[in-house]
């Protein structure tokens, strides 16, 4: 069994045709998991017993001749700020080191019912807060395409495990471009669905107004098939949208003929010459199938940045308020006075970005400061989703590139905050905005690194946006 | 400079964080920088504009409404299987209130 390989629709056909059971898949899929882990430290843990016993009853639906669900025996990783019943979930966090959450988050029930095996956690940022994944507790994940760089953030584990082949798709969550930037950096597809498209419910909240639950995975059709599976109404959150959930795989004909696409031109200034070469190469495929492109201007993007990191940074900081100590399994040594016991506990569990977006957050929301920072910058959303509003009246979809550079090393950015934060310059619109996005390879730099380019539509219209992308894919332009 | 050190230690307080002299230091510098990245933002008129406070949408207005069916509390156990510190069905923690 050449588990790097597999393919959702590839394991249905070995297992209808008895050439591997599901439970012989899952122990093979999990040894290979395991062996091949340190390479990357993409997993934080697996999960066995949850994977050999959802494999048990794909098994037994086999044998009873009962029809298999759409992800019947796929090995799935999951990134560790989406819990887990019974299986440790940490965040990325010192804090949680310990947790074990009562109950499984919708995205990860719904994986589960369509027949998925839950085999690891993933790696990530500390609460998700990063864009190289060294904000983790337990150590950065290597990118398994080139070791001495990183892997993106913050879902770098889930990217690293679909880029090694490990698992054959993973969960992410999306904040500001963590499923996106990670998926560029690792040669993989990655999606932002529409804000609210699949429920946060079991999702630990970062930015609530801002975060996402979405697919990795080696295809794009995969990645629908996924997207198809877990989005949809779910009455545990109030946000999650009543929308009908379309099949996400039926309109990947090849056809994207007069297809209008805008090309942003705030997105291509600055970028290094062999993203914007590969970039420029992409939309001449593009148009070469039939597409029609034409420049357009967001005007608000140079905001974007600074807009995002007071929005997020403030909703963080009250998301984060809840690990005093009290309820979450780590508690301070320190604790002669309940005050004490907040401070220590926190001062001791969280990371030094954690504190940093913490202390931002609580700043621009604190007496004085309230209306030139939080206020202004909920206004300059305003104006980033009109933008995309405005553009969407004259285009079907918008390209642009995922992130200004290929994966950078490790250590290169940690010690300048700002420069990381601008490395999210391409991504944070499309969350500020809460329109879908997505990542696909659209080649190499000479030194082998994969490049991303996004694609991004109007709300709801994840349809067109995986028609082009899978058009895309389809010239083979990744490798 | 955007930020002291008293303010950096003021928000802490507000934040329930613990910092040592070096940590407030660094966060003096990097508060400092992202402050002043973010004083850009006085560059663009937002006036008549509404702020946003969440993604909007079209749907019906009753979208986010669910039918109040009761069910299945988590149950305290499972709720206090996390806590650092349990005891008789609650979470334990430091007095409150001195005598």
């Amino acid at each position: 069994m050449d588990i790097a390989s597999l393919t959702i629709d590839g394991i249905r056909a070995s297992l209808l045709a008895r050439r591997f059971s599901a439970v012989e898949l899952a122990t093979e899929a999990l040894g290979f998991a395991e062996a091949e882990n340190p390479r990357t430290n993409a997993y934080l843990r697996f999960s066995p017993e949850r994977a050999l016993s959802a494999a048990r009853h794909v098994d037994e639906r086999i044998a009873r001749g009962q029809e298999l669900g759409r992800l019947a025996a796929v090995p799935v990783a999951v990134k560790d700020v989406i819990v887990t019943k019974g299986v440790r979930t940490t965040c990325g966090s010192k804090l949680l080191a310990n947790y074990i959450p009562p109950y499984d988050a919708t995205a990860v029930e719904r994986l589960e019912q369509a027949g998925a095996l839950i085999i690891g956690k993933t790696n990530c940022d500390e609460f998700a807060m990063g864009s190289s994944n060294e904000n983790s507790a337990f150590g950065p994940v290597r990118n398994p395409v080139a070791l001495d760089r990183v892997p993106g953030g913050s879902s770098g584990g889930s990217a690293a495990a679909v880029a090694q082949g490990t698992a054959v798709v993973a969960l992410g969550s999306d904040t500001g471009g963590s499923i996106r930037q990670p998926a560029s950096f690792c040669g993989v597809v990655g999606v932002t669905p529409t804000y609210g498209r699949v429920s946060r419910y079991g999702l630990t909240a970062f930015a609530s107004s801002l975060d996402h639950i979405g697919p990795l995975a080696r295809s794009v059709k995969e990645a629908a098939t996924v997207l198809g599976v877990i989005a949809g109404r779910d009455a545990r959150d109030a946000t999650s949208a009543a929308a009908p959930v379309p099949d996400y795989t039926a309109g990947l004909d090849g056809n994207v003929k007069g297809l209008k696409l805008g090309l942003p031109r705030e997105y291509l200034k600055e970028l290094t010459s062999e993203t914007g070469e590969l970039i420029y190469a992409a939309v001449d495929d593009l148009k070469r199938l039939g597409c029609e492109i034409r420049e357009i201007s967001l005007p608000a993007t140079d905001y974007a940045i600074a807009c995002y990191y007071i929005l997020a940074t403030a909703e963080a900081s009250s998301n984060l308020a809840r690990y005093d100590g009290v309820r979450y399994t780590f508690r301070s040594a320190q604790t002669e006075t309940l005050a004490e016991m907040y401070r220590n506990t926190r001062g001791e569990g969280f990371g030094a970005e954690c504190k940093r977006r913490i202390m931002l957050g609580t700043y621009v929301l604190s007496a004085g400061y309230y209306d030139a920072y939080y206020l202004k910058a909920q206004k300059v959303r305003a104006l980033i989703a009109r933008d995309f509003a405005n553009a969407f009246q004259e285009v079907d979809a918008i390209v642009a590139p995922v992130s200004p550079y290929p994966a950078f090393r490790l250590g290169e950015k940690i010690a300048d905050p700002i420069a990381m934060y601008l490395s999210d310059i391409y991504t944070i619109t499309g969350d500020l905005a809460g329109i879908p996005c997505m990542s696909v390879p659209c080649g190499k730099t000479a030194a082998g690194l994969p490049v991303g380019m996004q694609i991004l539509t109007r709300h709801f219209d994840e349809p067109t946006m995986f028609r082009l992308a899978d058009a895309f894919e389809a010239l083979g332009r990744a490798v | 400079m955007r930020i002291t050190e008293e303010q950096v230690r003021y928000v802490a307080a507000l934040s329930n964080l613990q910092l040592s002299a070096e940590e407030v230091a660094h966060l003096r510098t990097d508060l400092d920088g992202i402050l002043e990245h973010i004083d850009r933002l006085n560059e663009i008129s937002t006036s008549g504009v509404e702020p946003m406070a969440q993604v909007l949408y079209e749907a019906d207005d009753t979208a986010t409404l669910r039918p109040d069916t009761p069910a299945e509390p988590l149950g305290n156990a499972a709720a206090m299987a996390n806590a650092p510190q349990p005891g008789a069905g609650y979470f334990k923690v430091p007095k409150v209130i001195e005598r």
